[in-house]
């Protein structure tokens, strides 16, 4: 079992979709609908692949599982090195879920360069994944960053009126941090003289200076990417010009590289400099909260208001991260996976609508029931799962975070949890808005209900809402030991940094 | 026994599964069959329920299903928990729940969405079990979210209507801030107690009483300040004085709606949960007295409110607001069976009352403003006697001294239960409590006679149109009102003795707070007689007074709001609270968004950020730009500079 390279083949498996793409040719109606269908084929082989990870994947431990070491660099201690443990399997999965349902969903949406389309992403996959499982600095930055070329792609090419000024706001906010972090990564090869994720783990000692600078740059990178407040505003641009596919891969996967990349390498390499900025996170994230929800609250465009609440909706994750134990953790992660299923989905509704009437403006619907009452229930689902109604997937990781911080700081549960209240205002106001009232504007008469593509994109996303909700434990018991250990680790090396100080 | 309870939770859930989701491949009338027959039978097992437990040896039945959450220290199981707090809730649950799915079927004939409306309902029934069965706080939480859902789908039912669709949003933005409160109450109980089931919860009580924490900067008793806000949840849901705004304009709901979810069965949750957590209630005193005094404040203010109210609906909502206040400050003063027993009795008579009131909506084809009625009695002779029998329990009409504890009304005795409770707690916000509640039983009676007096009494108002077709209710809807009748006449004479007479002891097992009962109880039976007559004499005088106004003098009512036209206004205007909060908390959340969004965000991050770096860079190109014109010379003018500026730097700095 060892031997087979089951982490290698789910990350490239897409690769080979890509390249089936690439040299299809013929009319253009066949290339379109043979990528089309190899694309979706390929994404939904890779899915099930990735469900082999699951089931296999052994939930009593702590370490990196499906290990694959290979030399690759070898001057310069560089590895080809890749690897699971409870925290990264389910990122993977969920990018392997989301991406056959972005391909079903963009079916009829994309008509122009099908075939380019397509190519850029299983190649978006491919980057994924490899970044969940990377356990090497250099093969995580090269994966990392690769994800940002498709996605520049995707709403340069595919993206509505003003997709250039977004793509272009989206790639130098994220390459900016990026760059500090390559120089971190750097930093940390010098003091330890290789890449490799496990063995920094264990070699790395840094001096609370070093740390303090070091994690400033990680901050850098990630906190666009989450993005934390201030260094949000590219968000809400990207998704409004976003291709729908484009915001639900955004929303679902790209924005969760941030979180990870904290839980991953932040909190264990420098556990100093965790401890001692975790103030700062509590602020902007709390800040967040409540700014963006209040902002979202007064949006005209559906997927602007959405963008907005994801920003609050990532505040409780970076909480939940900093605030180091095990509920805030093990909340956070499952906030970001709910997150990834719900907000994916809400943009998939808005794409419903948009599909038909080509506006985001939200003005230009109201009384939608009437005439797409499938609609309205599956958007309704999805609203309450966003405001966290328990017993649907996102409640779990709310209550947990701020159960969690309360313990921490109670200020911190107490402000956060003011994003109840106006989560719940804003995402009520865009449904009633929307979906509610009288129909009398003629352009919606003639809407559509929806069809059995867009049930089939749907329904396994709803099924997994209600399953997160109901028996949560499904995915908080394998991850439970893996952020046993990072919170040990962590406490262990404050107590070690303690020690030092004291007996100089 | 386990069985049976699985049976009560699931069934309602199984039919407003099928009848939600299959509705347009079975239909109308299946959806109604279904429903009803799975509330029947849930309400059938119910009985068998309380009286094995009430009355049996095993006071106390927990029914494990799966867990839930765990993480770390945190562990959290879906379970069902019955003792007799839970029988009695899942009797007034299931039945009032029950006789209102079947009143709906005749009420909501002509609608086109019946299966919707019954799914709802049922739904609406799930939620509200597993409320009362939860074995924690997070499936209390559970429930009470999933009814506060339940309750916004059916104040929205009728989508077309903007109003409807405000009041459905106000309600759940209201209890989520109720909410807010209730989460960080079990927050603080989680961290200080280690747990959220209720017995490891209770049995680490003491130790709580005695502990402090940190909350918010400073140090506060810790059971105090979770009790405090636990009972914020309480107040968003059985909207007490500040966040009682969303009730009367859940009112734009089907009137079967209001009957069980806003004054039967959703709205007494914050009661049953102060009575739930009692153990630890009792242990702060503080906490219960503030409980007391919202209470009481609650059952005076919403009474001056439905005085002057002329939707006949809003009167009756406005009761409900006051009676529950009656209710918490039972509870405050530690009279958790009275609590209980009231909230039994009203869940009944308000039941009856609200669809008695439905009846003649329906009668008079959808009207409910009280001035275009009268005379309806004509009309609708069984509702008017049904509904005087809802109006005299509601005032507490009995002959006291007769027969051990008097003859009378539900509310007679519920009431008279409360009151002499808050009497007996010899403390200084029990004897406020106590007259407030007199004060609020005279108006009470007052307003429960205006009601009966506008409505069925002298000529009729409205357009002849409509008093040529109104017709009584048909039998459907008539037959609930019976039960519901009947409950209402015979629930306060059959309950005393085991709520609050000689037998609580064995009833209550250890459900709720035995010490404070036992004290409040004992204290109670022994008041002045003066204390148990104010009430009754209240109450008659109001609803003579009503007679006065209404019948004998018909002018009074204007003279009276002439005279005090302030105080009317203020009253009739619900105490400017709406206009207050819309002032305070929903024009400001909105300005500071579109600040946050044009200024914050667009002004200064991407000013300043992204849009600021690239024009400036846009400029710097511009001015650069110029210099490539394309002409030699300019070139080498350029060059000669740069030249000369290297020369001159090389010959300054350069040794």
């Amino acid at each position: 079992m060892s031997s087979w390279p089951i982490l290698s083949l789910v990350t490239f498996l897409p690769l080979v979709g890509a390249v089936f793409c690439l040299v299809v040719n013929g009319p253009k109606e066949a290339v379109d609908r043979n990528c089309r269908s190899a694309a979706l084929i390929t994404s939904l082989v890779t899915f099930l692949v990735s469900l082999l990870l699951w089931v296999r994947f052994d939930p009593t431990k702590a370490g990196f599982q499906f290990e694959e070491k290979l030399a690759w660099v070898p001057a310069l201690n560089i590895g080809y090195h890749m690897g699971i443990d409870g925290i990264s399997l389910f990122f993977v999965l969920l990018s392997t879920l989301l991406t056959p349902i972005c391909i079903l969903a963009s079916w009829e949406s994309v008509q122009v360069r099908v075939k380019e389309y397509m190519v850029a992403f299983l190649v978006l996959e491919t980057f994924m994944v490899g970044m969940f499982c990377a356990l090497d600095l250099a093969l995580f930055y090269i994966f990392f960053e690769g994800v940002l070329i498709p996605m520049f792609l995707i709403i340069g090419v595919w993206g509505g009126k003003r997709r250039v000024y977004a793509a272009f706001k989206f790639f130098l906010y994220t390459l900016l941090g990026s760059v500090l972090m390559l120089l971190a990564i750097i930093a940390v090869y010098w003091q330890i003289g290789t890449t490799d994720l496990p063995t920094a783990f264990e070699k790395l000692q840094l001096s609370f200076q070093w740390q303090f600078w070091l994690w400033l740059a990680f901050f850098a990178s990630f906190a666009v990417k989450v993005p934390m407040w201030p260094v949000h505003t590219w968000l809400p641009d990207a998704h409004v010009e976003a291709p729908t596919a484009g915001s639900v891969i955004l929303a679902g996967v790209l924005l969760k590289m941030g979180g990870y990349g904290f839980i991953r390498f932040s909190v264990p390499m420098f556990p100093e400099a965790t401890q001692y900025f975790a103030p700062l996170v509590f602020g902007l994230s709390i800040v967040a909260v409540i700014y963006t929800s209040l902002v979202a609250l007064v949006q005209e465009d559906m997927k602007k208001l959405i963008a907005y609440s994801s920003v609050a909706h990532m505040g409780f994750v970076t909480i939940g991260v900093f605030v180091m134990n095990m509920q805030g953790v093990q909340g956070a992660i499952f906030q970001m996976l709910s997150h990834g299923i719900v907000s994916a989905a809400l943009f998939l509704c808005v794409g419903v609508v948009y599909d038909r009437l080509h506006t985001r403006e939200i003005e230009a619907y109201g009384g939608l029931v009437h005439r797409m009452p499938r609609y309205a229930f599956v958007f309704l689902f999805f609203t309450l799962a966003s405001v966290g109604l328990p017993g649907l997937s996102g409640f779990v990781g709310e209550f947990l975070v701020l159960i969690g911080a309360f313990k921490a700081n109670t200020w911190v549960a107490f402000l956060a949890a003011t994003g109840l209240i106006l989560g719940a205002a804003y995402a009520l106001l865009l449904y009633r808005r929307v979906v509610f009232g009288a129909l009398t504007k003629d352009s919606l008469k003639a809407m559509l209900d929806m069809n059995r593509r867009e049930i089939a994109v749907f329904l396994p996303l709803v099924l997994l809402t209600l399953w997160m909700g109901i028996y949560p434990n499904s995915f908080l018991d394998p991850m439970a030991p893996a952020v046993d250990k990072l919170i040990g680790d962590y406490n262990a090396a404050l107590k070690l940094a303690r020690t030092a100080s004291l007996h100089p | 026994m386990d069985l049976a309870i699985k049976l009560i939770v699931f069934l309602p859930l199984l039919a407003a599964a099928i009848a939600g989701l299959f509705c347009r491949v079975i239909g109308a009338r299946p959806a109604q069959i279904v429903t009803c027959a799975a509330l029947l039978i849930a309400a059938a097992l119910s009985v068998f329920v309380f009286v094995k437990i009430g009355f049996g040896p095993e006071k106390l039945i927990v029914v494990k299903l799966f867990s839930w959450i765990d993480s770390g220290t945190l562990d959290i199981a879906w379970s069902l928990r019955v003792d007799t707090l839970t029988a009695v809730m899942l009797i007034v649950v299931t039945g009032v729940s029950s006789m209102v799915h079947i009143y709906s079927i005749g009420y909501m004939e002509e609608d086109p969405s019946i299966p919707r409306f019954m799914a709802y309902l049922s739904l609406f029934t799930f939620f509200m079990l597993m409320l009362v069965t939860a074995d924690n706080l997070v499936q209390l939480f559970f429930g009470w979210e999933g009814v506060g859902l339940a309750s916004y789908l059916l104040i929205g039912f009728w989508y077309d209507k903007p109003s409807a669709n405000a009041a459905a949003m106000k309600a759940f933005i209201v209890n989520r801030v109720g909410d807010f409160g209730f989460a960080l109450g079990i927050f603080a109980v989680w961290m200080l107690s280690g747990s959220v089931s209720f017995n490891e919860v209770f049995a680490k009580a003491p130790d709580m009483a005695a502990a402090h924490f940190v909350f918010l900067g400073k140090n506060v008793p810790a059971l105090e300040t979770a009790c405090l806000l636990l009972f914020v949840g309480a107040m968003g849901k059985s909207a007490q004085l500040g966040l009682h705004t969303w009730l009367p304009d859940a009112m734009e709901g089907p009137t079967p709606v209001s009957a069980l979810i806003h004054a039967a069965t959703m709205v007494t949750a914050g009661v049953f949960m102060v009575c739930r957590l009692s153990p630890l209630f009792e242990l702060a005193p503080t906490a219960s007295q503030v409980v007391t005094l919202v209470g009481a404040a609650t059952a005076f203010f919403a009474a001056t409110i439905g005085l002057t109210q002329y939707d006949i609906k809003r009167v009756v909502a406005y009761s409900t607001c006051s009676q529950l206040g009656y209710m918490f400050f039972a509870a405050g003063v530690g009279a958790y069976s009275a609590a209980m027993f009231h909230l039994m009795t009203h869940a009944f008579f308000k039941a009856l009352l609200f669809l008695g009131s439905g009846s003649v909506i329906h009668c008079l084809h959808h009207e409910q403003d009280m001035r275009k009625m009268g005379g309806v009695k004509e009309k609708a002779p069984q509702t008017f006697i049904l509904m005087w029998i809802g109006t005299l329990a509601l005032a507490g009409i009995g002959v006291p001294f007769i027969m051990g504890h008097g003859l009378g009304f539900a509310g007679f005795y519920s009431k008279d239960a409360i009151l002499e409770a808050s009497f007996a707690a010899h403390s200084t916000v029990g004897t406020i409590a106590y007259w407030l509640g007199v004060i609020a039983a005279f108006m009470t009676a007052f307003y429960s006679g205006r009601v009966m007096f506008m409505t069925f009494y002298g000529k009729y108002r409205g357009d002849h149109h409509t008093w040529d077709h109104a017709h009584e209710s048909p039998l459907v809807m008539l037959i609930p009102l019976y039960v519901l009748g009947a409950g209402a006449l015979l629930s306060g004479i059959v309950a005393y003795g085991w709520f609050v007479g000689e037998g609580w002891e064995h009833f209550w097992g250890v459900s709720i707070a035995v010490k404070a009962t036992e004290t409040i109880l004992h204290h109670m039976h022994e008041v002045a007689t003066w204390v148990k007559l104010a009430p009754l004499v209240a109450a008659v005088s109001g609803l003579a007074l009503s007679y006065y106004y209404y019948i004998v003098s018909p002018d009074m009512p204007a003279r009276t709001v002439r005279a005090f036209k302030p105080l009317h206004t203020f009253f009739y205007n619900k105490w400017y609270f709406d206009e207050l909060y819309d002032a305070v908390f929903v024009q400001p959340a909105q300005m500071i968004g579109r600040f946050f969004w044009k200024k914050g965000d667009g002004a200064t991050i991407d000013g300043l950020g992204p849009d600021g770096v690239s024009a400036r860079a846009v400029d710097l190109a511009g001015v650069l730009s110029r210099f490539q014109s394309g002409y030699l010379y300019h070139y080498a003018f350029v060059m000669l500079i740069g030249v000369a500026g290297l020369v001159t730097y090389f010959m300054l700095f350069v040794r």
